[in-house]
């Protein structure tokens, strides 16, 4: 008798697959929410496998903060046609032109806190019902305590103290009318785990995680690509540096790695002997000790 | 590589936070930066040690008060296994959290203190792993360093403890390994303090025990989740009924009978995006199609004609209790189970059992949070299940509040 076993990379798969599938049969409006950065594309590809044959059953929601790198647009633009999605993009831009948020000024001034204005905005002008969210447990410590189906009231806020408890494969989505979900169905991969996946699945991603040769600047420790938004500033030197990217956000402040990995294979060897995680490199999580729940609490990502 | 989720419940000072500290810092999956952040935040706190505690009891509230308010979940990788603990605070809510925790897990870690051996809070960790159908323990014998590295005193707890187990009848495998946590006996290493312990090391057990029985794969059941109609120009006439396998195997050709409505059929086709299946088993997630064309939605369930769930509206369950207000009997809730859910009342709260002592306590009228208890339900529509022991995914449901919109109670069909 075979052994019916699946390997961890097929069970979370299954898993992810359910949740998706599980989105879209308990709430009326979802989306799925798209940055460009590997996690929401791995979630993308994920909810093209769940309803295929049929297109996907919401479509993607890209929160634009007016500071992305081109390749990142590029990317969203060719990989929503290729699956046939439908997109829908808020611009943070439109929130501070409409004035719904303040530009944030000073010398570390970023768009990251804007953000959350406009991904509830977003959510409440199109009635969206539950943002699927390419979170991952391992990447934060507040993020360790998600929940698959997360609460939000209808202030988009989530109370981290008084979650709902998740067991088996039972998911509560009910809800009062005005509040929302956020639905991660990622919750279990690991940075591992994700490339490990890309890798098996043959995923393409945006250049910009592949080792390339690229003029930057040291800030606070962290090496930022020099580009319309990230200008040198005094004293600051603009080195030629071959560098990689291991998350994705705002070039404000998203901070690169040296590296030459310039293919998935290389990159899974990096990954796997890293001593600093992924986000070590982010400027929004370093705020403070609990930057990511302070902002989770008011209905960040 | 496979995937071993494990559950530890602990209390106050047994060293779990250590234990845990020290297979992921073994493990490599302790960051440099992760390190840095915890030993500035000790030394903020005026801790002596880093305190590994502060990896994971990452919310605001839990670092103020220092104590682990929720489940948290942590991952760590061997060459061998990717592992998956559901790390579950000791003092806070614990049986609400250990229940969560228990209900994915296939391995549960009880830690005892050498020095203390068999106490109560050993027992209804054992007696809610078992309730949750765990059916492998570790039971970690911590700290023998403060008791000599005495065979003695380990024998005498491991002694007492299989006579309490004995009673536990889902827990099928008890591995005990005497450890230092702190020392690292035992832990990834064998130790060189202990040459008469002749087993493996705690690590190498998590990476070779055989985990294989816990799905089930005799008794077919798939509850449709979601139906797949493109009505593209290429699928023109595709119909495909999505969800996970929660039981047993189904082959392409394979009969099947469609419930509640008693139709029968044959698959014919196995589908996911990346090609076709000759058959699939739990927990996978595919897609469908069937030779006819027969109503069927959400909720519904495909099983095999001569092995078929039983189809009830009244079932008893052990229930677990999470709300601040009380179950009360004859109190109104709906019900999830599988892809369904259904308006259910409590008929009868047959007992309560003390996880303490684990007696079974008669008589009572309402279960309050953190309460376990024997209950008959009755359902609005009948349930499709399977006996808890024989399924977990067909024989679990929940309780939710139709007023507030919570999960109030998590229960096992009897």
């Amino acid at each position: 008798m075979p052994d019916y076993q699946l390997s961890h990379l097929d069970q979370i798969e299954a898993e992810a697959i359910f949740i998706l599938r599980e989105t879209a049969a308990q709430f009326e409006n979802p989306a799925l929410l798209f940055s460009g950065g590997k996690d929401s594309i791995v979630m993308a590809h994920l909810a093209y496998k769940a309803f295929w044959p049929a297109k996907l059953p919401f479509p993607l929601v890209h929160i634009d903060t007016g500071h992305n790198f081109p390749e990142t647009i590029t990317y969203r633009d060719e990989f929503v046609k290729r699956i046939g999605a439908r997109l829908v993009v808020g611009s943070v831009q439109d929130s501070i032109d409409k004035g719904r948020v303040a530009e944030e000024k000073g010398a570390n001034a970023s768009r990251n806190r804007a953000q959350t204005t406009t991904l509830l905005d977003t959510i409440e002008e199109n009635g969206f019902d539950a943002a699927l969210g390419g979170g991952r447990r391992d990447e934060e410590k507040a993020r360790a305590k998600e929940r698959f189906f997360s609460h939000r009231d209808d202030f988009g806020q989530w109370d981290p103290k008084n979650q709902r408890p998740e067991l088996w494969n039972l998911f509560n989505g009910r809800k009062h009318h005005g509040e929302h979900f956020r639905v991660f169905p990622l919750s279990n991969f690991t940075e591992m785990d994700v490339w490990m996946y890309m890798n098996r699945e043959g995923i393409e991603l945006p250049s910009l995680y592949y080792a390339h040769e690229r003029d930057t600047v040291m800030r606070n420790g962290t090496i930022l690509a020099v580009s319309e938004f990230v200008q040198p500033r005094d004293g600051e030197q603009v080195e030629r540096k071959v560098i990689r990217f291991r998350t994705m956000g705002d070039a404000t402040i998203t901070g690169a790695i040296e590296s030459t990995a310039d293919t998935m294979e290389k990159i899974i060897e990096e990954v796997a002997a890293a001593r600093q995680t992924e986000r070590g490199n982010r400027a929004d999580d370093k705020r403070s000790e609990t930057a990511m729940e302070d902002r989770k609490k008011e209905g960040y990502f | 590589m496979d995937l071993l989720r494990f559950t530890t419940a602990g209390s106050v000072d047994d060293g779990k936070s250590t234990l845990i500290g020290r297979l992921l810092y073994d493990s490599k999956s302790i960051f440099e930066d992760q390190l840095e952040a915890m030993e500035e935040s000790s030394k903020k706190r005026g801790d002596e040690r880093v305190n590994l505690a502060l990896l994971t009891d990452g919310l605001r509230a839990e670092r103020e008060q220092g104590i682990t308010i929720d489940v948290a979940y942590r991952y760590f990788a061997t060459p061998k296994r990717k592992f998956i603990i559901a790390d579950t605070p000791g003092h806070v809510q614990y049986t609400r959290n250990m229940v969560t925790g228990a209900s994915t897990a296939n391995l549960a870690i009880i830690l005892v203190d050498a020095r203390k051996g068999i106490i109560e809070q050993t027992k209804r960790h054992s007696f809610i792993a078992n309730l949750l159908r765990i059916q492998h323990v570790i039971l970690a014998v911590n700290k023998m360093d403060l008791v000599d590295y005495s065979q003695e005193v380990y024998d005498k707890i491991v002694a007492d403890y299989q006579a309490f187990a004995s009673r536990l009848d889902n827990i099928v495998d008890i591995q005990p390994i005497p450890i230092s946590a702190l020392n690292g006996d035992n832990v990834v290493d064998r130790s060189e303090n202990m040459d008469w312990y002749e087993g493996s090391s705690f690590l190498y057990h998590l990476e070779n025990v055989y985990i294989g029985g816990e799905e089930n794969h005799v008794d077919a059941r798939f509850p449709v989740q979601w139906v797949i109609r493109p009505q593209s120009d290429q699928f023109h006439d595709f119909r495909g009924y999505a969800g996970r396998v929660a039981g047993g195997v189904f082959r392409a050709g394979d009969e099947v009978v469609v419930l509640p409505s008693g139709f029968k059929t044959r698959i014919q086709a196995i589908h996911t995006a990346d090609g076709t299946l000759d058959e699939a088993f739990a927990p996978q997630s595919v897609c469908l199609t069937l030779h006819d064309e027969i109503d069927i939605s959400r909720g519904d369930m495909l099983a095999k004609p001569n092995n078929q769930p039983k189809v009830e509206q009244d079932i008893e369950a052990m229930v677990c209790w999470f709300s601040q207000t009380p179950m009360q009997g004859r109190g109104k809730y709906l019900l999830r189970h599988t892809t369904r859910e259904t308006p259910a009342v409590v008929q009868e709260i047959r007992y309560q059992v003390d996880v303490n002592t684990l007696r079974k306590v008669e008589g009572v009228d309402s279960l309050i949070m953190n309460d376990i208890g024997r209950v008959r339900i009755r359902t609005a529509t009948p349930l499709l299940h399977d006996a808890y022991r024989r399924n977990r995914n067909t024989g679990s449901f929940l309780l939710i509040d139709p007023g507030t919109n919570e999960t109030v109670g998590a229960g096992m069909i009897v």
